[in-house]
């Protein structure tokens, strides 16, 4: 019951892009058309998926202080949090690199639509955020972890998608010159955003 | 010291035309996140600029002997390790900020502007040029965090840098803060009139399909 609530919490209350702005870029760039949206979408969701609890455990178990005691009691008071963000991004390239070497080899069909994004979704904020709000939120296990992976990534989904969905029909409405293009698009973010913050008061 | 017009454009560039906050689109979700208040929004200024300045110059002295196909990987270590360093810094001497700004720190990383100048520029240019487009680039970034962060802590809580500017006068007259612009979205339509006005200054940046 807690793992729903947290993914039902990190899909709309605690929205990647409308309540912290992680992912922006890619958020901006690639929002011109649903189909390839929604592609990248899936494909944040997965690499999420696949990050975090690998990350977690790390967190867990090497990197946090006092995590090494199972090692022996004479390790007991190590911290190597220091180089959790170095061990998290090399997490993350590293996996992104692996699962677009195992994408192309297996299912081709797959890497057309997901490939070109891999290499993209090593430096999307979305991931690195994810693996910094787990280190700061303390999980109970790697369950909750990936829940919260899951739900943030699905909830990064149903921005872009939204996003790109409103980009298509923006096409033919008459834009001020000056805000033709990045200008609407930081407009109607903006809008998305202030629609998704009455989520915030509900307690789940 | 004269600078010669090419390293001058390529250090102040990125402050107007080629702005990588506004123009390239770069950097946005720190841009956006940390500016509730004017002096975060100088801090992380000061350390996007010290990060993508000595990441360039890191990349630069690097490029010849870094393999192209696990670049982006000796880039994202690099950059990490420097970051590493600020964020120790930065908790060690300005620890209430360090707490404002939290993950926000690490996300440099992967802020675009970071990947996109040493993708861009260092790998193919000397330490000196970088080291400057470094600088030009993190003052950019920071010319826009500041101005977003002046107005949000301006209008939201009627201070600057903590100290009050509002007179009380105007408060007893029935001035209220607008606390709507504490909140995120605010940030978001601020850059969103930034653009509108930049780019009703400078025509060729306009766009034709929206």
């Amino acid at each position: 019951m807690d793992a729903i609530s947290l993914i039902v919490r990190s899909i709309f209350v605690d929205n990647m892009i409308f309540a912290y702005f992680l992912g922006m870029c890619s958020f901006l760039a690639v929002s011109k058309n649903v189909k390839t949206a929604l592609g990248l979408g899936i494909a944040v969701t997965f690499v999420l998926v696949l990050t975090l609890p690998v990350n977690y455990l790390l967190e867990n178990y090497v990197l946090k202080a006092g995590a090494l005691q199972w090692l022996g009691e004479e390790y007991a008071d190590v911290d190597l949090s220091v180089f959790s963000l170095l061990i998290f991004i090399a997490i993350i390239a590293s996996i992104t690199q692996l699962v677009e070497m195992v994408i192309e080899r297996f299912s081709p069909a797959l890497y057309n639509s997901l490939g070109i994004f891999l290499p993209l979704i090593a430096v999307n904020c979305a991931i690195l955020g994810g693996s910094l709000f787990m280190q700061q939120r303390d999980f109970a296990n790697v369950g909750m972890a990936t829940s919260y992976a899951f739900g943030s990534g699905i909830g990064w989904m149903l921005a872009i998608v939204g996003m790109a969905a409103i980009r298509e029909k923006l096409e033919y409405s008459n834009v001020p010159k000056p805000l033709k293009g990045l200008g609407i698009t930081f407009i109607v973010t903006a809008l998305m955003a202030i629609g998704f913050m009455s989520f915030s008061g509900i307690d789940i | 010291m004269a600078l010669s017009s090419k390293t001058k454009a390529v250090l102040l560039g990125p402050l107007n035309k080629n702005n990588p906050v506004i123009v390239q689109v770069l950097g946005i979700c720190s841009a956006l996140a940390v500016t509730s208040k004017l002096e975060p929004s100088i801090v992380m200024a000061i350390a996007v600029t010290i990060v993508v300045a000595f990441a360039n110059v890191i990349i630069s002295l690097l490029r010849k002997s870094i393999p192209n196909r696990i670049r982006i990987i000796v880039q994202l270590v690099v950059a990490a390790a420097l970051v590493t360093i600020v964020s120790e810094v930065l908790a060690a001497f300005a620890y209430d900020v360090n707490k404002q700004l939290s993950v926000f720190v690490g996300l440099i990383v992967t802020n675009c502007i970071l990947m996109g100048r040493l993708e861009a520029f260092a790998l193919g240019n000397g330490p000196w040029p970088s080291f400057l487009d470094g600088i030009g680039n993190g003052l950019g970034y920071g010319a826009i965090l500041i101005v977003v962060g002046f107005f949000r802590e301006l209008l939201g809580s009627g201070t600057l840098l903590g100290y009050p500017v509002i007179p009380q006068g105007l408060y007893d007259a029935g001035y209220e803060n607008n606390g709507l612009m504490m909140l995120a979205p605010m940030a978001i339509l601020l850059v969103a009139c930034i653009i509108w006005v930049h780019r009703s200054k400078n025509k060729e940046l306009q766009e034709e399909t929206n």
